[in-house]
């Protein structure tokens, strides 16, 4: 492992407030990158996945909350940085694109700007040629008419056109990390495709390692190398994409693939729904809770699963914690 | 824009009309009437009676307002009832007094009160932010001729650092151009008179401004905040941009937004508030003649005053709404 780019080992996040017992939104949790490869983190609202990549980003609030674990990138401890020597990697080395481009551009300076600080700020450039690069980085994320682009408002843009904006700026320094939050979820479907195929290209192009973060896993089937499923701040279940779609084993990804609709299933079967919601049982908010999150919405759930939590048993790429598992034959579809 | 700017200025008239109307009726439905307060003591109904048939204040009040409607589109507000001057003439006088100390109390509010409040929200939760709070809380409770006797007794009689009332001393022989004490000093050179009109205005600035200033405070310290947490910010930090430039280029300006808006209310209200300082501090602006109207129902110069008051209000929002369309390109004037 030790070709990764990005180890994450442990890593822990926990809000805290005064007078109230932490809140842990990240327990335990560990995965690596590949340079290059595309890594999804998949899991329903709350799961942690954002905190998660606001942790690599070290871009989480000041106060209020506690980060522990480790964020390898290169060998090198990211946690363990400097605030200043965290800003000159964020941005150049690794860099993030967010979940609502609307909200994500300042609205009330051009586009062009928010391309080109980020190339003065890395890149040494000066303003004129910032401002080339910056209309080169548009066109080659598909703005057309980028010139004049550069000094439009993002509220005089689409919105797959602010998202192409935002890859622009976080692809400028060509990073070898790009950390997507859900970077679809605010579009049209027919745009989905597009942004998804381009961030594809974008990547292959230039190298860059992605870490896919969605509640999509048409998305992931689509786009990923690995998969990381997370339910309740734990990684419950990784695979090779191939491998966790052919054969999933955790009753939660189970679940989840039982729940997307098929053109050849059978017809006139419902779908198979996960009961409850993640937000019904919280056992993960007290940090020795000895059982395993999803048992109180497993189908397979054993007494023991009340009892203790389950450690992570790996078998050969693939990564499991679960007491009662998806046999291999009911599992393959 | 010039467009905007003319469609809204036409849209005062309307406002102003209806404001008129109504400012007629309430003060022909308030107790008492000028005829009454003119003659105190020695009012019998017959001359009562009397009086306001010379005022004209028998006569049915529409009628009354048409006359008054009638005079006043050629610039005619009438004499007052207390010195049977042009009200026009009056207000003329006392406007450069009311400007000037309203002028110099926004300066402070604005000038103290965004850093203020930027501060406070970048320190946030803690002591000086505390402070500040309280502070502002205190500041907008506290009425105003209450804190204006206080700042006079503390700081003009027990200290003696500022006088305690007028806009010069009298043995100042100021010439007056502009009507504007400290300008006036300026241009023609006699800097003593501009530094003792300058001295004179320090105290009823400070009062005067101390809600304006605490709104700003405020509003400025939620806004930082809020902006603080928006998404383009993390945006700005997530490309590793010096703290200095996500502070300028990205919060405040958007911050500014809400403020701009504060600004213009609290502009607004400033009258309200002249009238208490004034008072106090014997300036002999609007406000006095103001307050003296009401006491003696001086229905023309109440008039006159109130609608004036009323328009800068309508052409400061005005000011206002163009200010935004310069820092949101968001908003289009059209």
């Amino acid at each position: 492992m030790s070709s990764a780019l990005l180890e994450v080992e442990d890593l822990r996040v926990a809000f805290t407030r005064r007078g109230e017992p932490d809140t842990v939104a990240v327990d335990g949790v560990s995965f690596d990158v590949e340079p290059g490869e595309i890594v999804g983190l998949v899991g329903e609202s709350g799961c942690g996945k954002s905190v998660t990549s606001l942790a690599v980003m070290r871009l989480l609030p000041e106060r209020g909350n506690r980060v522990t674990g480790s964020i390898r990138m290169d060998g090198e401890d990211l946690l363990a940085l400097s605030d200043s020597a965290m800003r000159e990697r964020r941005g150049r080395d690794l860099s993030m694109i967010f979940q609502d481009p609307l909200s994500s551009l300042n609205p009330v300076i051009p586009v062009g700007l928010q391309v080109t600080e980020v190339l003065t700020r890395h890149r040494g450039m000066r303003k004129d040629a910032a401002r080339r690069e910056a209309a080169e980085l548009l066109d080659r994320v598909g703005i057309p008419d980028p010139t004049r682009r550069l000094d439009s408002y993002p509220h005089q843009m689409s919105g797959g056109m602010r998202q192409r904006a935002l890859i622009a700026i976080a692809l400028a320094c060509t990073p070898r990390l790009l950390i997507a939050d859900e970077p679809t979820t605010a579009l049209d479907v027919t745009i989905q495709a597009q942004i998804l195929d381009l961030l594809e290209q974008l990547v292959a192009e230039t190298g860059t390692a992605l870490v896919m973060i969605t509640h999509d896993l048409g998305v992931v089937a689509g786009l990923c190398d690995r998969v990381n499923v997370l339910y309740a701040g734990r990684i419950v279940e990784r695979a090779d994409r191939h491998e966790l779609f052919r054969q999933p084993r955790h009753p939660y990804t189970h679940g989840l693939l039982g729940s997307i609709p098929r053109l050849d299933g059978p017809p006139g079967v419902d779908l198979a729904a996960i009961r409850g919601s993640v937000n019904d049982n919280l056992p993960w908010a007290a940090p020795e809770g000895g059982a395993c999150a999803f048992a109180p919405r497993c189908p397979r759930a054993l007494d023991v699963c009340a009892e203790v939590a389950p450690a992570a048993e790996r078998a050969g790429t693939r990564l499991l914690r679960c007491h009662n598992p998806v046999p291999v034959t009911e599992g393959a579809a | 824009m010039l467009r905007f700017i003319v469609r809204r200025l036409i849209q005062v008239v309307p406002t102003l009309l209806l404001l008129s109307i109504l400012l007629f009726a309430w003060l022909r439905s308030l107790p008492g009437g000028p005829a009454a307060a003119l003659l105190g003591d020695k009012a019998t109904p017959e001359k009562i009676a009397q009086l306001n048939t010379v005022l004209g204040l028998d006569q049915p009040v529409p009628v009354q307002y048409f006359r008054f409607l009638g005079r006043a589109v050629t610039g005619d507000f009438g004499n007052s009832l207390i010195t049977g001057e042009p009200v026009t003439t009056e207000i003329a006088r006392a406007l450069p007094a009311t400007i000037e100390l309203s002028i110099a109390a926004l300066l402070l509010a604005v000038v103290l009160g965004i850093p203020l409040g930027y501060v406070a929200a970048r320190y946030r939760g803690r002591p000086l932010d505390t402070t500040t709070v309280i502070a502002t809380l205190v500041g907008v409770a506290v009425p105003v001729f209450f804190l204006g006797y206080l700042l006079k007794q503390f700081f003009a009689v027990d200290l003696g650092w500022f006088p305690p009332s007028g806009r010069q001393a009298v043995d100042i022989d100021a010439t007056h151009v502009t009507g504007f004490a400290v300008l006036d000093g300026l241009l023609t050179r006699e800097f003593d008179a501009s530094w003792d009109a300058l001295v004179h205005l320090v105290l009823p600035a400070v009062a005067l401004a101390t809600i304006p200033l605490a709104v700003i405070v405020r509003i400025t310290r939620a806004s930082v905040l809020d902006v603080m947490g928006s998404d383009f910010v993390r945006t700005a930090n997530s490309k590793g941009l010096a703290p200095g430039t996500v502070r300028q280029r990205h919060v405040l300006r958007n911050a500014l937004l809400p403020v701009s808006t504060t600004i213009g209310l609290q502009t607004g209200l400033l009258l309200a508030g002249a009238v208490l300082t004034e008072k106090v501090f014997v300036w002999g602006g609007l406000g006095t003649l103001l307050a003296q109207a009401i006491e003696r129902r001086d229905y023309p110069r109440l008039q006159a005053v109130v609608l004036l008051g009323a328009l800068v209000y309508v052409l400061v929002n005005l000011l206002v709404d163009l200010s935004y369309a310069i820092i949101d390109p968001r908003v289009r004037v059209r």
